[in-house]
């Protein structure tokens, strides 16, 4: 009789008050000092890499199909490519804009009161996502235009059809990886009481993807299959080994939808040998659908990942006690 | 007939082993302010969270305005204000948009939300400040907008966790004040406090809690009887030359017990009002009478009386442990 009765559904639905949640975040966040900081740092970048993309490009006489997304990819002494300062700076966006969005309402003793409303957890933590994210990929957006604006100016040609579509969905690429840093934020939010534990965590995790992984990913191929008498087999399987563990990096998965996207003559992403190649013309672009079924896997894994830690993070959410 | 705002069945909360609430049965009904009342770690703000489905019962029978919190807790909140013990704002926004959020949240269309929240606004006092930072706001203030943000919903019960802490007595005197208007607009109100001197004239009802259970339920003269065998309180001053009244003042019929305050002041603690008995006994014993009051027992006295009582039984033992 109890369990019948403890097992009855909660009444309401858990979306009511998610659109306010959502609107009140963005608001905070597209008018925080620390936000501001931010959006000056990327645009300048976007500035000084398109500024420094173009003179290299205009400098070379150019023969290119797709010079428009070679605004994206050439780099310039010093200064590496817009693609290249995204995949640095995005991480860093998305930690700052979710590392302390359990924690500071916690912290600022607003948890209680808000939850105290008729809304669930779940619109509160959808909420605090959704916003973040949304305020990410309004900012992307809108950098992305800017460097197509500089572009427009510099080159004085449109882009192609195609080469909109696969600045789009690099476009797309960006926010989804920016995603993935930010739930990593948001779960270390939730599991730390102190904001800049939980900032701290996700700058080591990030780091560690940055520059440790390659290096363990390397050790462990070795290690695993290690080259004894010189096969190709051996070094193949070395390889494999090396580029399926490399890929569980978030990083990884991002350079690789890069450069699949970005580059149309990348024609895979794995390890490829000569009678492969047979019949093929080298250098010749794939069509963009070719492409985004190139990066299909790279895409839903990183969409994956976010989905289970968003799950991870709302199920210690739902389970916290709300007394401070 | 007024009705049920609040009833718990044998409700029970563990945190393990640790129990924290221990088959609790509350009755509060409509237009009460009802005090449960304990030390700091008792169960208040546990029982407090449970009634708003903020934390679920391990077992037990909760209904809050006839919804079940664990199940329902939508319709509970949107009809319940809770104000947690030092309530936090968005110290970034205004005092209105703070306000505003809450609204929102409430699902209040725009221009009724407005209306509202100008309404409690004033009715707390704040008009003038509204559009100032919370973060300028003092104790006291944030301590008032926090029932304005409760007001925004026209609740039918608020439910306020230690309100006066904090608080210094000026403000804690308005504060229990404001309260006091709140229930006489027809708002139940139940209210958590450790400071029992603090709250006990603003309580219609109060709930003594220790480690977890209501040990003592009661109008305040109800306790007083019930614990002190009497719940009158009078004050004698008296002076006859270096003579005791004691013996005198103890002989007198329905006297529960008498207590020697200071030199030649006296309390006694009765069934009933017995000023003139106390007045003619000291007469005829020949000292002079110079003050001679009327009072309810404390809260605090009661309260002690009772401890006094179970820690010399056989549960003492255990709470020094």
């Amino acid at each position: 009789m109890a369990r019948q009765a403890k097992q009855r559904k909660r009444e309401g639905s858990p979306w009511t008050g998610l659109g306010a949640v959502i609107a009140k975040e963005m608001a905070d966040h597209l008018t925080s000092a620390r936000m501001r900081i931010l959006e000056i740092l990327i645009v300048l970048t976007a500035l000084g890499t398109g500024y420094a993309a173009l003179q290299q490009l205009t400098g070379e006489s150019n023969q290119d199909e797709f010079l428009f997304l070679r605004l994206f990819t050439t780099a310039r002494e010093p200064l590496p490519a817009f693609a290249g300062f995204l995949g640095f700076l995005v991480p860093l966006v998305a930690i700052a804009l979710a590392f302390d969005a359990i924690n500071g309402e916690f912290n600022r003793r607003t948890l209680a009161r808000v939850l105290s409303q008729p809304i669930y957890r779940d619109a509160l933590l959808m909420g605090k996502f959704l916003g973040a994210f949304f305020t990410l990929a309004l900012v992307l957006a809108a950098i992305w235009l800017l460097v197509f604006g500089i572009g427009l100016l510099g080159l004085g040609i449109p882009p192609s059809g195609e080469e909109v579509a696969r600045a789009l969905l690099f476009l797309l690429a960006t926010i989804v990886y920016g995603g993935f840093w930010m739930v990593v934020a948001l779960l270390f939010s939730i599991l730390f009481r102190q904001a800049a534990t939980a900032a701290l965590a996700s700058i080591a995790v990030w780091l560690f993807f940055t520059g440790f992984w390659n290096m363990l990913v390397s050790l462990a191929a070795q290690t695993l299959r290690p080259i004894q008498f010189g096969l190709p087999q051996e070094q193949i399987a070395q390889t494999e080994l090396a580029l399926l563990l490399s890929r569980f990096s978030p990083n990884t998965l991002f350079v690789e939808a890069t450069v699949a996207l970005l580059l149309p003559s990348v024609r895979t992403l794995g390890v490829i040998l000569p009678f492969e190649l047979q019949g093929a013309i080298l250098g010749a672009p794939l069509p963009v659908g070719q492409s985004l079924l190139l990066i299909w896997p790279q895409l839903t894994g990183m969409i994956a990942a976010i989905l289970l830690l968003f799950v991870l993070g709302y199920v210690s959410f739902q389970r916290r006690e709300i007394r401070s | 007939m007024s009705e049920i705002i609040i009833e718990t069945q044998k409700l029970t909360k563990k945190y393990g082993n640790f129990v924290a609430v221990d088959a609790l049965d509350l009755v509060v009904k409509e237009g009460q302010i009802f005090g449960l009342l304990g030390p700091n770690g008792a169960g208040k703000t546990t029982t407090i969270l449970m009634l708003l489905g903020l934390t679920e019962p391990t077992s037990g029978r909760v209904r809050v305005l006839g919804f079940d919190p664990t199940r329902q807790p939508l319709r509970v909140k949107s009809q319940a204000g809770y104000i947690p013990d030092q309530v936090g704002f968005y110290d970034e926004l205004s005092a209105r948009e703070n306000l505003i959020y809450i609204a929102r949240l409430n699902g209040l269309p725009a221009e009724e939300a407005n209306k509202r929240i100008d309404e409690a606004l004033a009715r707390v006092g704040l008009s003038q400040v509204a559009n100032q930072r919370v973060e300028t706001f003092s104790r006291g203030m944030r301590q008032r907008l926090g029932v304005a943000d409760v007001l925004i919903k026209k609740p039918r019960l608020i439910i306020m966790d230690e309100p006066t802490l904090g608080l210094d007595p000026e403000l804690a005197r308005e504060f229990l004040k404001l309260i006091r208007e709140l229930a006489d607009s027809g708002i139940t109100i139940l209210l958590s406090s450790h400071l029992l001197y603090q709250v006990q004239e603003v309580c219609d009802r109060v709930g003594l809690f220790h480690r977890g259970r209501m040990v003592l339920e009661g109008t305040l003269p109800e306790l007083a009887q019930n614990v002190l065998g009497a719940s009158y309180k009078v004050l004698v001053q008296a002076n006859g030359s270096g003579v005791s009244f004691l013996d005198t003042l103890k002989q007198l019929p329905g006297v529960a017990s008498v207590d020697f305050e200071a030199p030649d002041r006296y309390t006694l603690i009765a069934t009933e009002d017995l000023r003139a008995e106390a007045a003619r006994a000291i007469v005829q014993a020949g000292g002079q009478l110079t003050e001679l009051d009327v009072d309810t027992p404390s809260l605090d006295e009661v309260y002690n009386a009772y401890f006094k009582e179970v820690n010399h039984g056989p549960t003492g033992e255990a709470k020094k442990a």
